[in-house]
């Protein structure tokens, strides 16, 4: 599984990096980084969760 | 063609813990249906936890309150301000890159470096609190100085002022202030923030406006964006803070709980702000093209009225909705809204929250109310849910 972020659609609103901030992190201007392209064990739940919450659909996961 | 009833809206809360009965008979008899609003407009009422978030993701609805089909909640709302467009009422393409200008300042590490001063403010206030008469006002102890001291410290905006700036927000947030005063305040609001940050070209200090002089050209845009931020930084945390403490003083058994174990503070206050949903019309759009929303043709130019607190209860998103259940984790919620005007400052909300009420219980373990609290005067005059007063002793 690979976690996409589309960082033109982000708006910076966190929701990701209070999901998981080992998954997600954000830069100084706000805009999403994913730390953990290919999440595993319970990373997978929280990328899982992240793509839920995130309010612009910036994340997806290729399976 | 859905039937025309005689639902009006906003209507006031006869339970201050749940959306008003009106509004469930609204869901109850169609989810999406045409309400007439207090202004006389009509619009679509939406109030699946689905159609909102579906609807709020959809570029089909603007956010442009200069679209003279906006629904306005507010009866004199739409007078002509000559003011910018702010953060709220832009639509791509401009949105996207005026937010981006902001959001830094916002993120989930900056809020996390924000935290041992607000705590520090807590504390303060906590401490002039005790050393103070009882029964004391917690709306004007916490509630209200919390928020709006960090808003102003991370704005750069003196706090000396605060009465000023207090007083109009809270006109604004009125559905009673009359169109005149409306417009008053938010010129000397407008002229206030004017004047500050021409201050601030002058002498740039370490603060948000001053750091946006650099990334702004436009500097009416900068005063929108600075009228927004301390507007949106008082009434709406300030209102939490009063809600969630009664909520709490009524569950003796979730305060030890979050005593116990602070880790689970943080899904209170998300649980909180699910329950009570203070700003439930926040997220108005208007159709610029015919939309099928949830099996209802909107037409372009038909205004969209969500109601975010009954999603915020719709069964489909979360089991046994009317429960305050502050170890649900349910995080979905719809409080901060959705889609790409989701809360700038919901990070800051919530470490506001958490911090005061994870203070509050500890140093004063007995507090309680001083009056009934069915007795409070519950703000149902106002476009953000709230507590105009909250007497408490210990
Ligand atoms: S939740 Fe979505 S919009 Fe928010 S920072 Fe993460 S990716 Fe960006």
């Amino acid at each position: 599984m690979r976690i996409v972020a589309d960082t033109d659609l982000c708006i910076g609103a966190g929701q990701c990096v209070l999901t998981d901030p080992a998954v997600f992190d954000q830069d100084d201007d706000g805009t999403v980084v994913v730390l953990v392209e290919h999440p595993e064990g319970g990373q997978v739940d929280s990328a899982r969760e992240a793509v839920k919450l995130c309010p612009a659909m910036a994340l997806s996961l290729q399976e | 063609m859905t039937a025309q009833l005689p639902a009006t809206l906003p209507i006031t809360r006869g339970c201050p813990y749940a959306p008003p009965d009106e509004h469930r008979r609204l869901r109850d008899e169609a989810p999406i249906q045409r309400v007439t609003l207090p202004s006389g407009e009509t619009a679509w009422a939406i109030t699946r936890h689905e159609d909102i978030r579906a609807m709020l993701t959809d570029p089909r609805f603007s956010s442009d309150r200069r679209n003279p089909n906006f629904p306005l909640l507010v009866k004199g709302q739409r007078i002509n301000t000559g003011f910018r467009a702010s953060l709220i009422g832009m639509d791509p393409p401009e949105h996207g890159p005026a937010r981006r200008k902001v959001v830094g300042e916002f993120t989930v590490r900056r809020m996390e470096a924000l935290r041992p001063r607000i705590q520090e403010i807590v504390d303060q206030h906590i401490d002039a609190m005790l050393a103070g008469p009882k029964p004391a006002d917690l709306v004007k102890a916490l509630s209200l100085p919390v928020p709006s001291l960090v808003i102003c410290e991370q704005l750069g905006v003196p706090y000396a002022d605060h009465e000023f700036f207090q007083l109009h927000s809270s006109r604004l947030l009125s559905r009673v202030t009359p169109p005149a005063e409306r417009k008053a305040s938010i010129d000397a609001l407008r002229d206030y923030l004017g004047e500050l940050i021409e201050r601030k070209a002058q002498e740039p200090a370490d603060d948000l406006l001053s750091r946006q002089l650099d990334k702004q050209d436009d500097r009416e845009e900068l005063v929108s964006l600075a009228f927004l931020l301390l507007v949106a930084g008082h009434e709406t945390t300030a209102n939490m803070i009063s809600l969630g403490t009664m909520a709490f003083l009524e569950r003796p058994e979730d305060i030890r709980k979050i005593q116990e174990d602070p880790s689970k503070t943080l899904p209170a206050v998300e649980e909180l702000l699910r329950y009570f949903t203070i700003a439930e019309f926040a997220v108005s759009r208007v159709a610029v093209e015919d939309v099928e929303l949830g099996g209802v043709l909107i037409k372009a130019g038909e205004g969209v009225v969500p109601l975010s607190n009954l999603a915020n209860r719709d069964p489909d998103a979360f089991d046994h909705p009317e429960e305050l259940d502050i170890e649900r984790g349910a995080r979905h919620h719809l409080a901060f809204g959705f889609g790409a005007h989701q809360c700038l400052g919901q990070n800051l909300a919530r470490m506001e929250l958490q911090i005061v009420f994870d203070t509050l219980f500890r140093r004063i373990p007995g507090l309680r109310p001083a009056v009934p609290l069915d007795s409070l005067p519950f703000k149902d005059d106002a476009s953000v849910y709230g507590i105009h007063e909250f007497p408490v002793t210990w």
